[in-house]
């Protein structure tokens, strides 16, 4: 680096850390440390008596063995939900990036806009969207896409469609800001050297946008593996989320040994996916 | 490859025209034929329209009127990649994400061409990029970019290749080296180069023929030195290189054939312009000089000079830059004239401001203008 003259001292790279480091320490360390330890309860203990730590790690293999079908079913909705955010979010992020025009800030306000109502509100707005007596239903049922007695209302498709939605937004920005910073001149590159639209996607396009495709997929995928609101609210007992099982464990079964186990899991299996995922991408470097 | 099997068709403009949706109208009403293998120069100030023409060819501008051909074929409103045309932009415009090789490579593989790998040697030993082969394009230097810019779009061996500005992103010593090798590029290569620039320099050193454009039109094209010696406005007198033009009467004709000269009073005395240099039919005109045709001795030193002499006038400015001198000196009819001279030694010292000197000429390099022209256009542009 030429600019060598004046490199900042590593005090001032403390102080400057420090706030964000102290606020970590207390929110996320010690939080996580206290998740860590809890999971290795002995769950003969409960609530009210407290719990004896006896690094009881058969409390995982226990929670795995039981739950196991919560965490697939937890994989496999955020999947296709992200999936689906991804051919939604890639389209509009791609018309905004650079068929909008002067229109760019208005659809952005608009992509962001829904952020204004609480993520509770406009889960239970679904559930009125989606309900049985619902305009939806009736049309669908009407044109024979669904059975006179069918819904959609606590089906596995509401549950997926509603975290499609409450997270689409998280998948669009990333997108966007990745698009965005394509340099026209290198589509005018691309058709100049002989490559057709299709060719000039494939080729340019796609690859400079990568690093928003896997920031915006990691930010859809992981906070909707852990979500359990959707499930709640739009699904019922045979579409619970790992999120759901969590919850009931901690505030109704007052287990907190097999709660913290199966979070831990979660974590694990989670940071597990996505190194893999980036691996694969080959956007180390990108993010 | 020989030069030979490079030889295509003449690229073709006909009445090309842009206007964009704006109506702002960027190209008039363009003719033109550049020669097969040839180095042309499309040179004017930003805004003459000379990079709206090149995108027009490249097809990166919609056609508003007119026609694009080479050699027999219309390629008017063909796709861009179906064109047998590339371009090497302004800033490059390299992938950022491929090495240096698929930078290379990518036209080729476009087209489906099967072995790549002995054109991509080839133009690699061409451009001097074998060592950068597997780099990415932000490790390289400036001069470097500009060279896989230029193998990329050569390696496709179109009829056509144009380029934007290419230098211009280049520091003054770079740009001049790669001006030698962009003409030895091009004369081994044999194909037809557009180069669109606002360099005068940089046409005049690597075109065979230039065209001076401006407010969407071409003023004059030619070689190089006809353009210099023999401007016909003074757009082009001014933006190529500098002249002092003088405002002059048109006495009439004289003598016939290559000889006939055109006689003007120029305040006071009559000079001989000959009749190819004249360029304006009515009575008055600018008298077209440049300051390098100027020769200056101070009144108390012996005149050496064979010129013919063409007034006194005093030094008001000496602008030193080491190389030469550059003398602003005062007419006695209070126009101000620049004097431009090589600092050969022979004067053995600068002459001081407020010297008397004779100006002396070579009245056969003076051109004249119309008089109609603004005799500031083209100056400070570029």
């Amino acid at each position: 680096m030429a600019n060598k003259l004046r490199a900042p001292s590593t005090k001032t790279a403390y102080i400057l850390i420090a706030p964000a480091a102290v606020w970590l320490g207390v929110f996320f360390v010690f939080p996580f440390m206290s998740l860590l330890a809890t999971s290795m309860y002995d769950p003969a203990g409960s609530v009210i008596t407290g719990y004896d730590m006896t690094w009881r790690v058969q409390n995982f293999s226990e929670a795995l063995g039981e739950y196991w079908p919560y965490l697939l079913r937890s994989l496999i909705y955020a999947s296709i939900a992200t999936a689906i955010c991804l051919v939604l979010g890639y389209v509009l992020a791609y018309a905004m990036a650079f068929k909008a025009g002067r229109w760019k800030t208005v659809l952005l306000v608009l992509v962001v806009a829904p952020f204004f109502t609480s993520f509770l509100v406009r889960t239970l707005a679904w559930k009125l969207i989606l309900g049985d007596d619902g305009w939806l239903v009736n049309a669908l049922q009407t044109i024979h896409f669904l059975p006179p007695d069918g819904r959609l209302l606590a089906t596995p498709v509401a549950v997926v469609a509603g975290i499609t939605y409450n997270f689409l937004p998280f998948m669009i920005l990333p997108l966007y800001a990745s698009l965005e910073k394509i340099d026209h001149k290198l589509l005018e590159a691309s058709r100049d050297l002989y490559a057709n639209p299709f060719q000039s996607f494939l080729r340019v396009t796609w690859p400079l946008s990568l690093p928003g495709v896997v920031g915006g997929t990691l930010l859809t995928f992981i906070p909707a593996t852990g979500d359990y609101i959707n499930a709640t609210l739009l699904g019922s007992t045979n579409t619970q989320m790992v999120g759901n099982k969590i919850q009931v464990l901690f505030t109704k079964a007052g287990d907190y040994p097999h709660a913290g186990a199966l979070s831990v899991i979660l974590l694990v299996m989670i940071v597990a996916l996505v190194m893999v995922y980036v691996r694969k991408a080959g956007t180390e470097e990108l993010l | 490859m020989s030069a030979a099997e490079q030889l295509h068709g003449d690229l073709k403009l006909e009445g090309l025209r842009k206007r964009y949706p704006n109506g702002y109208v960027a190209v008039k009403s363009l003719d033109l034929v550049v020669p097969a293998g040839s180095f042309f120069a499309l040179l004017g100030p930003s805004g003459c329209g000379k990079t709206t023409t090149l995108r027009m060819v490249a097809g990166l501008e919609e056609v508003t009127k007119g026609s694009i051909s080479i050699g027999d074929k219309e390629i008017t409103h063909e796709k861009p990649y179906r064109r047998p045309v590339n371009t090497v932009f302004q800033n490059y415009a390299l992938f950022p994400h491929l090495t240096i090789m698929e930078n290379v490579e990518f036209g080729p593989k476009r087209k489906g061409v099967k072995d790549t790998a002995k054109r991509v040697k080839e133009i690699l030993e061409l451009t001097e990029l074998e060592a950068q082969a597997r780099k990415k394009p932000a490790q390289l230097s400036g001069g470097q970019q500009q060279r896989v810019a230029l193998a990329r779009a050569l390696i496709n061996r179109p009829e056509v290749l144009l380029l934007d500005e290419p230098l211009g992103a280049l520091d003054l010593k770079l740009r001049r080296a790669m001006q030698t090798e962009l003409k030895r590029i091009q004369e081994e290569v044999g194909i037809t180069f557009v180069h669109v620039t606002h360099d005068q320099e940089e046409a005049m050193t690597m075109a065979d023929i230039v065209a001076v454009m401006n407010g969407g039109e071409i003023e004059q094209m030619g070689a190089p030195y006809e353009l210099y010696t023999n401007p016909q406005t003074t757009f082009v007198a001014n933006f190529l290189g500098r002249s002092n033009l003088i405002k002059g009467k048109v006495l009439g004709r004289e003598g016939s054939g290559a000889d006939e000269v055109v006689k003007v009073d120029m305040y006071g005395s009559t000079v001989s312009i000959k009749a190819s240099r004249v360029h304006t039919a009515s009575s008055e005109g600018w008298i077209g000089i440049r300051p390098e045709k100027l020769v200056i001795q101070p009144q108390d030193k012996p005149k050496d000079s064979t010129d013919e002499l063409l007034s006194t006038a005093v030094v008001v400015d000496v602008n030193y830059s080491g190389v030469s001198t550059d003398y602003i000196l005062e007419m006695p009819w209070g126009q101000r004239l620049i004097c431009f001279e090589q600092n050969t030694g022979r004067r053995g010292g600068l002459v001081k401001e407020g010297t008397k000197v004779d100006v002396s000429w070579r009245p056969n390099f003076a051109f004249l203008l119309d008089s109609s022209q603004d005799v500031e256009a083209g100056r400070g542009e570029a």
